[in-house]
């Protein structure tokens, strides 16, 4: 039976907060009591949960059957739905990095915006951010060339620079403009700008696709028309120019074929 | 200092003998003693097993390679930290720990003596500064000579005696303890970009065979008899068919004889010799050549080697082999950094992830497991992972449990998606020898000591030598029930000793010890031509003056332990 935790910023921190027990996961099972005795970290100093957060509600038996609502001020607060793997988590205000950062399932609604790093290393599970997106949306961690390789991310708003960076699957869908160096070194998964996109897109990637529905201020060398297609995108027929690339880059082959990245412009 | 009475453990000792006898072990003065007095504090190991603190001989621990992975690989770092505790400052990474927590986790396993197996001389300060901060263990470093243009230009000539003056004096301001010889000729060859893969392949500009370099390095090497052979890992690593390099590379230490006052027997050392047994033409047909390398090691008594277990981990590779990085920077498309140091070396880093699930890697780990169970005295075999590059050190014990224990084996065989491979290409299913503690005893403690020399002062819990001491928490007389007990109890001392001084309890740190820093001292004639060919390349070609160059005083080499030689009669 799904069961309802709310926690509420009370006490805001003088610095930032890693709350990385924030998710379903560590929520299952516990009552309201043990979930503010939970260790959260201020700078080098270690927490409790309920320092900051009125905590109300008990959590469901297991993950699948916990809602997490987070009200109030998380401005400073960090790794909000960190690894989780089922259940669900609605956060009210403004969140700073690592929104569902490396989750595997479950699903995580931002009725505003998130900072950098969200959905990082994504495995599973659906983040839709009501708000804008910051920078590296759902991309490797840093030296990591492991990214983003299942679930969605949908950014009702914008989304900053280097987003989708070394993703190799799932899917980002992003209703406004993005930044620069979108999929930069992506190997596959597919990234759906419907706003504009600015430029260096696809830099250094073998494998996925791209689908811009606005302009693109500069396009890369790297990539090579090839032929118009005719995509529908949620249930709309459009007709896009497709490119290829990055050519300047090694390519599989699969089944005989070379695998390039596939870049689809509106027309 | 305090005393101690080690009771009733099994005691394992190759240095003198002991087969795993109940007998105790006392300290006093940080030595092994006959007795204590009575206030001594006991140490009760009933059903343990005692041996003498593990010597690593070979691992990249410090400097400047292993901090160029630390730097560009923050994913390493990545949910591996742990966060200061007691006596324990915050440590992290998995591959590339930072230095606080190398010594601690050596530590905590029961090694109090390790090697940093190849120092750029030009980068000696910062090797320094990192055994400076690696609490507890007792550490050396390995100057790299096989490329160094004093070494090439001395030995095109074949002037013994001059090389044998330049490594004296390298050794002497780079705080060095032995001659390391890594790809002969090809890293000098890879600043042209290309390499050499056979012991007869030109070096470029320099008109000298990788066999000429490695002949009359051991020849310097034992003119001055320095407390460890030469130490070498020879050309064409790591490629299908470099069995037959690695056997060449070994002929030439054919005949020769070692002259040292340290008891040390051979004149060449071979490490990761995993990485230098493989047959076959590709990596398709790629098997197993354990077999012929050991063969030749077992009937040549003037060599010794050390193992190079892959252990199926993530891990970052790193080596002054620069060509050869950059040749598997190309089979996995993983980040590449390289580095070229002047007029002495280079170095490649590259990540590298051992799966079980590819059948290169899986034969990888058979052959590290063959080499070791099919070398006939312990006392010449040393188990190393030639940390990181074929896994972390912190993966010892697990290596252990796979030669303890046929059991072991089988169930990870079975575990393998290429297990038929694994079996047609190797003949790792039909060895069904499991090491013994005492020979566990001889591949890490008592053997790797008396290789480098040290066989007086490690490596034995004889009267007279360190008090570096091991207790861990498993019975040997008892059947073991579950390999695991083995990786369990050897990852985790009951209680360690370095030097008299307990820095493990229970598995926890209980003390940073003395750390010092192992270093070889040796005294020649004065060679005037030497001399001035040194300060005419400081002149003409450093990017440093000598007067920067040393590795000098209390900030680099706070606590160091000089091991003393005298070739001015020879």
């Amino acid at each position: 039976m799904m069961e309802t935790v709310t926690i509420t910023m009370k006490n805001l921190p003088a610095l930032y907060l890693e709350a990385d027990n924030i998710s379903p996961d560590v929520f299952a099972g516990k009552t309201a009591e043990q979930i503010a005795g939970l260790d959260v970290f201020e700078g080098n100093t270690t927490q409790t949960l309920g320092k900051y957060f009125e905590v109300t509600g008990k959590a469901g038996a297991t993950a699948a059957d916990t809602k997490i609502v987070v009200k109030g001020d998380v401005k400073k607060v960090k790794y909000l739905g960190f690894k989780m793997t089922a259940g669900e988590m609605l956060i009210e205000e403004s969140a700073d990095l690592y929104v569902g950062a490396w989750m595997k399932g479950g699903k995580i609604t931002a009725k505003k915006n998130v900072a950098a790093f969200a959905g990082l290393a994504m495995k599973g599970g659906e983040l839709n951010i009501e708000g804008d997106a910051g920078n590296y949306l759902g991309t490797a961690y840093r030296g990591d060339w492991r990214g983003m390789s299942g679930g969605k991310i949908h950014v009702k708003g914008n989304a900053g620079s280097d987003i989708g960076m070394y993703m190799k699957g799932g899917e980002i869908v992003i209703d406004g403009n993005i930044d620069v160096h979108p999929m930069t070194h992506a190997e596959g998964g597919r990234l759906v700008v419907k706003g504009n996109a600015k430029s260096k897109i696809g830099g250094q990637s073998l494998q996925g696709d791209i689908i811009i529905f606005g302009d693109i201020e500069v396009m890369m060398p790297g990539f090579k028309p090839v032929d118009t297609v005719e995509l529908e995108i949620d249930g709309k027929k459009a007709k896009f120019s497709h490119f290829i690339g990055d050519m300047g880059e090694r390519h599989k082959k699969k089944k005989g074929q070379v695998m390039y990245m596939n870049l689809y412009k509106k027309l | 200092m305090a005393e101690y009475l080690i009771k009733n453990g099994h005691v394992f000792d190759p240095v003198q003998g002991i087969k795993g006898d109940k007998a105790d072990v006392a300290i006093k003065d940080g030595k092994i003693v006959d007795k204590v007095g009575s206030s001594a504090k006991v140490i009760d190991a009933k059903g343990m097993t005692v041996m003498a603190g593990a010597v690593e001989i070979h691992s990249h621990i410090a400097g400047p390679k292993v901090n160029l992975g630390r730097i560009y690989r923050p994913e390493d770092k990545l949910f591996s930290c742990t966060p200061t505790h007691g006596m324990e400052r915050m440590g992290g990474g998995a591959s590339i720990p930072t230095t606080f927590k190398t010594g601690y986790e050596y530590a905590k396993m029961g090694y109090t003596t390790a090697m940093e197996a190849a120092m750029p001389p030009l980068f000696s300060r910062h090797v320094h500064e990192e055994i400076r901060d690696t609490p507890i263990i007792d550490e050396g470093a390995y100057p790299v000579l096989g490329n160094n243009w004093f070494v090439l230009e001395y030995l095109r000539n074949h002037e013994v005696e001059n090389t044998a003056a330049y490594i004296a004096w390298l050794l002497k301001v780079t705080k060095g303890y032995a001659v390391k010889v890594v790809n002969p000729g090809g890293t000098e060859a890879w600043a042209w970009g290309l390499n050499c893969l056979s012991i007869h392949d030109p070096v470029p500009y320099f008109d000298i065979t990788p066999a000429q370099i490695v002949r009359g390095l051991i020849e310097a090497n034992e003119y001055l008899g320095l407390p460890h052979s030469m130490h070498i890992h020879p050309n064409d690593l790591g490629n299908p068919g470099c069995y037959q390099t690695t056997l060449d590379t070994l002929a030439l230490a054919e005949g020769l004889k070692t002259h040292n006052k340290f008891g040390r027997e051979q004149v060449m050392h071979l490490t990761h010799t995993q990485f230098h047994s493989y047959k076959g033409t590709n990596w398709a047909d790629f098997e197993s050549g354990a077999k012929e390398v050991t063969d030749y090691v077992n009937a040549h008594k003037n060599i010794t080697i050390d193992t190079g277990n892959v252990t199926l981990d993530e891990t970052t590779t790193m080596t002054a082999d620069g060509p050869f990085e950059h040749h598997l920077t190309g089979l996995n498309h993983l980040k590449w950094a390289n580095v070229d140091v002047e007029l002495e070396t280079a170095a490649g880093v590259v990540p590298y992830i051992y799966s079980p699930n590819i059948s290169v890697c899986a034969i990888q780990w058979a052959i590290g497991l063959e080499i070791p169970l099919m070398m006939k005295d312990g006392m010449r075999c040393y188990i190393t992972t030639d940390h990181p590059n074929a896994g972390p050190f912190t993966r010892y014990p697990r290596v252990f449990k796979w030669l303890m224990s046929t059991k072991a084996r089988e169930a990870q065989i079975n575990a393998f998606k290429h297990k038929d491979k694994v079996l047609s290409q190797t003949s790792i299913g039909s060895l069904d020898r499991e090491i013994t503690f005492y020979e566990l005893a001889q591949m890490t403690r008592a053997g790797p000591a008396k290789s480098l020399g040290l066989s007086a002062i490690c490596g034995g819990l004889k009267p007279g030598m360190e008090a570096d001491v091991a207790v861990y928490n498993i019975d040997p007389d008892k059947p073991i029930a579950n390999p695991d007990d083995i990786e369990k109890a050897f990852s985790r001392c009951a209680a360690v000793f370095k030097s008299g001084v307990q820095v493990v309890s229970n598995g926890e740190i209980v003390s940073n010890g003395h750390k010092r820093t192992l270093w070889v001292d040796v005294k020649t004639k004065e060679n005037a031509q030497v001399k001035r060919d040194i300060s005419e390349k400081f002149v003409k070609y450093y990017s440093v003056t000598q007067n920067n160059y040393e590795a000098l005083g209390h900030h680099f080499v706070p606590n160091p332990f000089a091991i003393e030689v005298d070739a001015t009669q020879v």
